[in-house]
């Protein structure tokens, strides 16, 4: 098979699944119109989405005159696409390393629902290790910042590891516990032991030097650069290496792998920290641009990981495009809500229908009469099934 | 016995314990437990009737916010439609809070046959069918509200006044304080819990629920229809999670937030694994988990004497908010413990999270 035709069957059915919550969006968005437009526009959800496109591009396709007739023609800002795709992408850095945190725990058969608790403890070691070196020059901070970020990240995804791997707690139930107690915890230590004196509401110190460098544009970070070079890496480690040959074996053959003479134990354990290094960095991103890390400190890229992950079939590169898309709406759900009045949380909605037709692969196969390849990791199968196996 | 008190370490967990039987008898402690731990065990039970049957449920949560905020719309809006109806003196109903208790089960239901459609017909991953269901009603919940942004409301349900001798009784008045004072779906959840119980273990249909969720290929042969019963059971579980959801904006709120069920379908979900997949032990469960929430309440507005108040109000004056998290962390912690198989096991149903596919059909 070409490699067109390879990669045609791959991305099939998540672009269906795309376009499928698209549709879908504009019907919602239209039975809404009443609500947000006063009368029933069918016409809204085109405003809508190309003030979404716009928002992550710059690039405008429509002209609204101001008698409210749309005319179509395209008209390129460079310096406004940009500043637009600039945005897009720094949404999407964090995105990009949830999706890794998830797709590379698919692998090796693991679902890591953990990522929200993984992102906070990230972003929380990256602020207290930001605060303590401060005042260092800015390499050595920003290193500093990063690896503790990346380490905390990774500790809170080697206890769902170790727990799993030596007493069989299952991954999935332990994360989403681990998730609400790390918001619990840090709330309570923010507020306690690591608030700062002066500003109106509790948060951590400034972190001063460790602040991630701009790179380019207004807002290109460091971060950035950290997501991009994170991908290459991880399509090596799993696919070019022998422990990553190991993941996947024990992903799709957990006895087959032991019969081999590998470990699945440390293996998992070694997976769910990988998995949480990178959540972690994702959440050391979102700090170390904040510059500092406040009490509450609520944020959606950890759950939106798995949509990423299944959306780039759980293949680093797969997950490099999902996450730039979906950042991309992050990033233009504001001129949305601005231009065309609909709240932005019409981007959870989209983003979770397509998560839906995803998983209903089996029925858009039928519906589209399309072949593609399997969306769901063949490696999940054993995710689900041993749901039921916890301490058993 | 005040000299059990001044004994090393066990004096603490004395004084606890009489601090406990004080608080029971004479605060609101045990009442509040209950009313908190309603919402869990309606979902524990939803949890309870999906995993039994073998379908894995992480969307409880989402399952209870999309009933919460369909059952305040719809009373909201029949409430505007008849203005002038009065609150019987039952319970403060009105025909606003039925109809809107019967929205928000609808509501749990429709939610439910989405995640059955997904986990048994499409045969979709059923942890990833639960994501969908908990990103979808947050976004679409979330959505809605900011675009319809409903002004009005339509009041909660009462607590029903058990008469005051009853609560006064010598030793058993808590008991009857702890189950009497409550709103309509806090008393119903006891009676909920007992006959589920009873009919999980006890019928026909109990027995075949079993078996399907242990081996559901045993059950096919001996003439049960293993997708049909699958389906009408979680369809059913969502009547709980819609009575979980209706009591959120109809009996303990009177409003919709965004993202207002917090976690509570998580903790469910805790208390199912807690409870060993039974409705009781589901239950206990849920009554612990929020034992320590509202012993936490209890402890802030009336401090133990003694030592161990001494101990408490130092630590919670040097570390509050830490204090105050703790006892809602608890459950979080207690499930990673129970799951670990440090304290006893818990054994899922055997086919939970498999598909079934009938013999002979692809």
């Amino acid at each position: 098979m070409s490699v067109v035709r390879r990669i045609w069957s791959l991305s099939v059915i998540p672009l269906a699944s795309i376009v499928l919550a698209l549709l879908v969006g504009s019907i919602l968005i239209i039975a809404s119109s009443p609500a947000s437009q006063g009368s029933l526009d069918f016409f809204l959800p085109i405003r809508a989405y190309e003030s979404l496109f716009e928002g992550a591009t710059g690039l405008s396709f429509l002209n609204i005159e101001d008698d409210g007739v749309l005319a179509f023609g395209l008209s390129v800002d460079v310096e406004r696409a940009l500043r637009a795709l600039t945005s897009t992408i720094v949404a999407a850095a964090p995105l990009i390393l949830t999706g890794l945190a998830v797709g590379v725990g698919f692998k090796a058969g693991l679902f890591n629902i953990g990522g929200t608790g993984q992102v906070l403890v990230g972003g929380f070691f990256a602020a207290l290790a930001g605060a303590a070196v401060a005042d260092q020059p800015v390499p050595v901070a920003v290193t500093l910042a990063v690896l503790a970020g990346a380490f905390g990240g990774a500790l809170y995804g080697f206890i769902p590891g170790a727990l799993k791997a030596f007493t069989g707690a299952h991954e999935v139930v332990v994360t989403i516990m681990l998730n609400s107690l790390a918001a619990f915890a840090i709330v309570g230590l923010v507020n306690d032991v690591f608030k700062i004196p002066g500003p109106t509401f509790a948060r951590t110190g400034n972190i001063g030097n460790a602040a991630l460098p701009i790179l380019f544009g207004r807002d290109g970070s460091l971060g950035v650069l950290i997501a991009l070079a994170i991908v290459p890496i991880a399509y090596f480690l799993i696919y070019r290496t022998t422990l990553g040959f190991e993941i996947r074996t024990v992903g799709a053959n957990p006895s087959a792998a032991r019969y081999a003479g590998m470990s699945p134990r440390w293996l998992i354990v070694f997976t769910l920290s990988l998995c949480g290094l990178f959540a972690g960095l994702a959440g050391t991103i979102e700090i170390l641009t904040l510059g500092y890390y406040p009490a509450v400190f609520g944020t959606t890229i950890g759950f939106a990981g798995i949509t990423v992950a299944l959306l780039g079939r759980s293949h680093p590169f797969g997950i490099l495009f999902a996450g730039i898309l979906l950042g991309g709406m992050r990033a233009g759900a504001p001129a949305m809500q601005i231009q065309a009045d609909i709240p932005i949380e019409i981007i959870d909605v989209i983003q979770g229908l397509i998560l839906l037709f995803l998983a209903a692969e089996l029925v858009i196969r039928r519906l589209l009469r399309i072949r593609g390849e399997s969306v769901t990791p063949g490696e999940l199968q054993s995710v689900s099934r041993s749901y039921g196996e916890g301490s058993a | 016995m005040e000299f059990l008190y001044d004994l090393p370490v066990l004096g603490f967990i004395f004084q606890l314990a009489g601090y406990l039987v004080g608080a029971v008898a004479t605060t609101n402690l045990a009442p509040q437990t209950l009313q908190l731990a309603t919402p869990i065990a309606l979902g524990a039970l939803c949890g309870v009737m999906n995993e039994r049957s073998g379908i894995v449920n992480i969307g409880i949560e989402g399952m209870m916010l999309t009933a919460a905020f369909a059952g305040f719309m719809v009373a909201v809006f029949v409430d505007e439609a008849m203005p002038d109806v009065q609150p019987s003196a039952f319970f403060g109903f009105t025909p606003a809070l039925i109809i809107g208790v019967l929205a928000a089960v609808a509501a749990g239901m429709l939610v439910s046959l989405l995640h059955a459609w997904l986990s048994i017909s499409v045969r979709a991953d059923q942890i990833i069918s639960g994501t969908v269901i908990n990103i979808i009603a947050l976004g679409l919940t979330g959505y809605l509200n900011r675009l319809i942004r409903p002004s009005g409301s339509a009041g909660t349900f009462n607590s029903f006044r058990p008469p005051q001798e009853l609560i006064d009784l010598p030793v058993v008045g808590w008991i009857f304080r702890m189950f009497l004072s409550l709103g309509p779906i806090s008393m119903s959840v006891i009676v909920l819990v007992i006959v589920l119980q009873v009919l999980l273990f006890r019928s026909r249909w109990g027995l075949r629920t079993r078996a399907v969720g242990e081996h559901p290929r045993a059950a096919d042969t001996v003439g049960i229809d293993v997708i049909w019963l699958r389906y009408r059971n979680v369809v059913l579980g969502g009547v709980f999670a819609g009575l979980a959801g209706a009591w959120l904006t109809l009996e303990f709120n009177a409003s919709f937030q965004n993202g207002m069920t917090a976690n509570r379908g998580f903790i469910a979900l805790a208390a199912v694994i807690f409870g060993r997949w039974t409705p009781l032990g589901a239950f206990g469960g849920a009554l612990l988990f929020m034992f320590s929430e509202a012993l936490g309440v209890a402890i802030r507005s009336n401090p133990p004497a003694g030592e161990l108040g001494v101990w408490l109000s130092g630590v919670q004056s040097t570390y509050p908010s830490l204090y105050n998290n703790a006892f809602s962390a608890l459950p979080y912690i207690l499930t990673i413990i129970v799951l670990a198989g440090v304290v006893g096991r818990s054994i899922a149903p055997a086919a939970v999270g498999q598909p079934y596919v009938k013999e002979g059909t692809t």
